[in-house]
C-alpha cells in the first residue's frame, strides 16, 4: 500500500504482448486481479520520490525512508516528547507553503510551535465536539491542508479510521497522530485500529540545563526509533536535541554521527568546555 | 446633476460607533471593540479617558482600566444593522450598504415623494434615531445629502458630530470637498504620499492635472482624484453589467438556515466569480435577492471599494440572510427560501485588485480556505482558531486562538513570537509544549508541603510532585522560584505567582506555579 512515494518509471517486469485486450481476453497465467495489477502498473504515471515527499529538518532526514514525510502516509508518534516530535514534523511544510492544522490537542501550546519554526500564518487549530461528526471535520480539514496533526486521544470507529486513511492517501495530505506524553496517559484502547505507515517512538529522555535550584532546562536529548511498513520497514535509529535551547529541533553536537568516530579524549574535552 | 457626469444625487445615514451598539453597550459606557489585537471602535467616554483607534489591548486598558472590552465580530455588526435598514424599508427600495453602520440610497424618487431634500432627511434621521435610541444611543446618527456617495457620506460623518442633517445643494458639492483634508479618502498609502507633497486639502488634489495623477498614482489615484473632485466613483465606462452574469439557484426544499442558505451561496459566488474573471472583469456592487416559497422578498444592494472577492460575496449573503432569518420576528419571512440571486450591479475591468480571503494567492492557501469554510460549517466557526501574537509573559499569553473568521484576512496579523519585544520575567525557551492548568501538590522530602515566602524563598527543596498522576511522581532537579508581579496597578488583574521547573525521575520535565501558596501546574515540556 505504501507504494507511492518511490522511483516508478512505468515498470513492466516482462514485456507484455499485443494490445491490452489481448492481456484480458489472452491465455495469459494468474488471476484477474493479477491482470488487472499490471494493467495498472502500465498505466501509473511517473513519479519522483522527491514530488511526493515533504523534506523536514537535517537530523530527522535519516528517520525517513526518502529523507521527507511521504505524502500520503500516516505517521504516530508515541512517547514523551511526541508533542514536540508532531510539532517539528508540522513545520516540515513551511518551506513549501504549505499549511497545517491541528485537529484536538486543546493543550497544544501555540509558543512552542513557534519556536519549532511552524508557520503560523499557516496554522489553524480545529476543536473538534466529541459527540459527532469527528470523522468528518478530519476528512474535510484532509481535502484542503497538507499536514494535519491529529490528537490520538479522538476516538473513531474502525471504520471511520479506514475512511480517514484512505482520504489522506487520495489527497497526498500527511496525517501525524499524536499522544501528547503526559504522565497516566493510558493507551487508548481504540487505538490498536490504525495501521500508521510509520510509528515514531521516543524513549529515553535527558534533560540537561537542571540543577538543584540552579539553572533552567536547556536541551533534551532524545532517541527515536522507527518502524514502518513497505520501504520503511527497515528500523531506524536517531539521537538527537528535542527541544534545543532554542525550543527547536537540532542534532545533538556531541552525538558523533555514525561515520565520525570522535577520540574518547576530545569527546570529554567537548563536554567539559 | 446631469446624468452624463454619473453622479448621482445619494443620501447616506452612518450610525456612529456600529460595532459599539452592536455589541450591547450604551452610550454612556467606556467601551472598546477590538479586532485582530487593535481597537476598532471606541466610545466617547473611552476617548475622554485617552483611548485611540488603534491602540492595543492593553495600551487602552492602560489609560482606563474600567474600560468594557468587546470582541469584533462581523457578523453581528452585519446581522443587527438589519434592524437600521428595516426602517428604511419603506422609504426606498435601493438600499445599498457597504459597512454594517453606513447606508446609502439614490434620493430622487424618495424626495420628490415626501417633498424635498431636506422634508427626507429629517425623515431618516428620525426613523434610524428611533432604533438607535431604543439600543441605547441616541443622538448618534449623521444624515446626509450630496451628488454623490463620497460627498454625502462626508456630511453625514460632520453630522454625527454635529448632530442632525446636512443637505448640499445640487452642484455644491465640489466646493464643499474643497477645504477638506486628504486624510477622508481613506487611502493610507496615497495621503502620505500627497501630504509629503504639501497637498493636504481635496480641493489641491483635485487641481492636479489628470494625466499627471493617472502617471503617477495609476488607476486608484485617479478614482481618489474623481472623488476629491465631487465627482462619483463610478468610472464613465461602468457598463450596466450584462444579463448574462446573473446566477440562481432554486433551493429545493427551501432552506430556512443560515449555514445552509451560505453553503449555496458558496457555489453562486464561485460561479459568478468564474464568470466575471472569464470576461476580465471585477465587480464593485453586487445585487443580492433573496425569495421565499410564500413570495416574500429581501433584496440589497452591497458595494465594496475593492472588487468582491468569493469570501467577500459569501460574507455578504450571510450577513443579509443572517439578518433576515435571525431577526425580530415581525421581520422574518414566514416560509424557507426557495430562490438565491447575485446579480453584478457594477462591474468594472479588472484592475488585479482582488484580495485573496488569506492574504496569499497560492494555491495551497485557496485549497485551505476552502477546506477551512466547509470545517467551519461542520463545528462552527468559533471552533476554527488561527494564533494571533500578542505581549504576556506566561507560556499561554503569549499567543492566543482567536476564532479565523474575525481576523482580518488581508493584514499580516501574527508574524513571528519570537522576535516580538522583550517581556522581562519570561520563562525562557524551550517553552512547555503541552498547557495543562491542574492543582497539584509539591512536597519536600518529609512530606509537608513546599511554601514560596514573600521574598521568593522557598521552605524546603522540593522532592515529590503529588497530584499530577495517580502516584507522587520524584523530582530529581529542580529550578527556581521566579518571582513574577503582573499588573500591580490593577486591582482585579493583579497576579502574583512563583514558578519553578521541575525535572522529574520519570524523565519528564514540568514548569509550576505557586499562587496563594496553592500550587499548579502550568505546562509539560512534552
Amino acid at each position: 500500500m505504501f507504494d507511492t512515494g518511490r522511483v516508478t518509471a512505468s515498470p513492466s517486469p516482462r514485456p507484455i504482448p499485443g494490445s491490452t485486450s489481448d492481456i484480458i481476453s489472452g491465455p495469459v497465467p494468474g488471476s484477474r486481479s493479477a491482470v488487472l495489477r499490471r494493467l495498472s502498473e502500465m498505466i501509473r504515471p511517473v513519479t519522483l520520490a522527491t514530488d511526493r515527499t515533504l523534506p523536514v529538518a537535517d537530523p530527522l532526514a535519516a528517520l525517513l525512508p526518502d529523507g521527507g514525510l511521504a505524502r500520503g502516509s500516516l505517521v504516530q508518534v508515541a512517547g514523551v516528547g511526541a508533542t514536540s516530535l508532531g510539532l517539528a514534523l508540522l513545520a516540515a511544510g513551511r518551506a513549501a507553503g504549505s499549511w497545517a492544522a491541528v485537529i484536538g490537542l486543546p493543550e497544544l501550546a501555540l509558543v512552542s510551535a513557534d519556536e519549532h519554526g511552524v508557520d503560523l500564518d499557516r496554522l489553524v487549530l480545529i476543536d473538534v465536539p466529541r459527540w459527532r461528526r469527528g470523522a468528518e471535520v478530519v476528512a474535510a480539514t484532509i481535502d484542503g491542508i497538507d499536514l494535519v496533526l491529529l490528537d490520538r486521544r479522538l476516538r473513531f470507529t474502525a471504520s471511520e479510521m479506514r475512511r480517514i486513511t484512505a482520504r489522506g492517501r487520495e489527497q497526498g495530505s500527511v496525517l501525524i497522530l499524536v499522544e501528547p506524553g503526559l504522565p497516566d496517559a493510558s493507551p487508548s484502547e481504540s487505538s490498536g485500529d490504525w495501521s500508521p505507515d510509520l510509528v515514531l517512538t521516543l524513549h529515553s529522555p535527558r534533560w540537561s540545563g537542571l540543577g538543584s535550584g540552579h539553572g533552567v532546562l536547556r536541551r533534551r536529548h532524545v532517541a527515536i526509533d522507527a518502524v514502518g511498513r513497505g520501504r520503511a520497514s527497515r528500523p531506524r535509529h536517531v539521537e538527537l536535541l528535542l527541544p534545543d535551547q532554542r525550543g527547536s529541533l537540532a542534532a545533538d553536537p556531541l552525538e558523533p554521527s555514525p561515520d565520525a568516530v570522535i577520540p574518547l579524549s576530545s569527546r570529554e574535552h567537548r563536554v567539559a568546555g | 446633476m446631469s446624468p452624463a457626469d454619473g453622479v448621482v444625487r445619494t443620501l447616506v445615514v452612518v450610525c456612529a460607533h456600529w460595532p459599539l451598539v452592536a455589541a450591547g453597550s450604551s452610550s454612556t459606557d467606556a467601551a472598546v471593540v477590538i479586532g485582530a489585537g487593535r481597537v476598532v471602535a471606541v466610545s466617547p467616554r473611552a476617548r475622554a479617558e485617552g483611548i485611540e483607534l488603534g491602540h492595543r489591548r492593553r495600551e487602552a486598558q492602560r489609560r482606563c482600566p474600567s474600560v468594557v472590552v468587546h470582541e469584533a465580530d462581523p457578523d453581528r455588526d452585519a446581522r443587527l444593522f438589519h434592524l437600521v435598514t428595516s426602517v428604511l424599508e419603506p422609504i426606498t427600495a435601493r438600499i445599498e450598504l457597504s459597512t454594517p453602520g453606513v447606508v446609502a440610497f439614490p434620493t430622487r424618487g424618495p424626495s420628490r415623494r415626501l417633498g424635498g431634500d431636506a422634508a427626507l432627511a429629517d425623515a431618516v434621521a428620525r426613523a434610524v434615531d428611533g432604533v438607535m435610541t431604543g439600543m441605547g444611543w441616541p443622538g448618534s446618527v449623521g444624515v446626509g445629502i450630496a451628488d454623490g456617495r463620497f460627498a454625502a457620506e462626508q456630511v453625514a460623518a460632520q453630522m454625527v458630530v454635529h448632530g442632525g442633517v446636512g443637505v448640499l445643494d445640487p452642484g455644491t458639492s465640489p466646493a464643499f470637498l474643497a477645504p477638506q483634508p486628504v486624510t477622508v479618502l481613506g487611502r493610507d498609502e496615497l495621503t502620505e504620499v500627497l501630504l509629503r507633497l504639501g497637498i493636504t486639502t481635496l480641493g489641491a488634489f483635485a487641481a492636479l492635472p489628470v494625466a499627471d495623477v493617472a502617471a503617477r498614482f495609476g488607476p486608484e489615484g485617479l478614482l481618489a482624484r474623481r472623488l476629491a473632485a465631487g465627482l462619483d466613483d463610478h468610472i464613465p465606462q461602468v457598463a450596466a453589467p450584462p444579463p448574462h452574469l446573473m446566477v440562481t439557484a432554486e433551493l429545493d426544499p427551501p432552506v430556512d438556515r443560515v449555514d445552509r442558505a451560505a453553503f449555496v451561496a458558496k457555489g453562486l459566488a464561485e460561479q459568478l466569480h468564474e464568470m466575471l474573471a472569464a470576461d476580465g472583469l471585477s465587480c464593485t456592487r453586487v445585487h443580492i435577492a433573496a425569495e421565499t416559497e410564500t413570495g416574500e422578498c429581501n433584496e440589497r444592494v452591497w458595494r465594496q471599494g475593492d472588487a468582491f472577492g468569493v469570501g467577500a460575496l459569501i460574507d455578504r449573503v450571510r450577513w443579509q440572510l443572517d439578518g433576515w432569518l435571525a431577526g425580530p420576528a415581525l421581520l422574518r419571512p414566514t416560509s424557507g427560501i426557495c430562490r438565491l440571486t447575485l446579480l453584478p450591479d457594477e462591474v468594472g475591468p479588472a484592475r488585479g485588485r482582488q484580495l485573496g480571503f488569506w492574504g496569499g494567492e497560492t494555491a495551497a492557501d485557496e485549497r485551505a480556505r476552502r477546506a477551512l469554510a466547509r470545517v467551519q460549517g461542520i463545528v462552527g466557526a468559533a471552533a476554527v482558531t488561527v494564533p494571533e501574537v500578542r505581549g504576556g509573559r506566561g507560556p499561554g499569553e503569549r499567543i492566543v486562538r482567536v476564532p479565523a473568521a474575525t481576523t482580518d484576512p488581508d493584514a499580516s496579523r501574527r508574524g513571528r513570537a519570537t522576535e516580538s519585544p522583550p517581556w522581562p520575567g519570561r520563562v525562557p525557551a524551550p517553552s512547555p509544549a503541552l498547557l495543562v492548568d491542574r492543582p497539584v501538590q509539591v512536597r519536600d522530602t518529609t512530606g509537608r508541603p513546599v511554601s514560596v515566602s514573600g521574598r521568593g524563598v522557598l521552605s524546603a527543596p522540593p522532592a515529590d510532585l503529588v497530584g499530577a498522576a495517580s502516584r507522587p511522581i520524584g523530582v530529581a532537579a529542580w529550578a527556581g522560584p521566579w518571582l513574577l508581579d503582573e499588573r500591580w496597578w490593577d486591582p482585579t488583574g493583579h497576579r502574583r505567582r512563583a514558578r519553578l521547573q521541575l525535572l522529574l525521575t520519570d524523565g519528564r520535565a514540568v514548569l509550576v506555579a505557586c499562587e496563594h501558596q496553592q500550587w499548579s501546574i502550568e505546562g509539560w515540556y512534552d
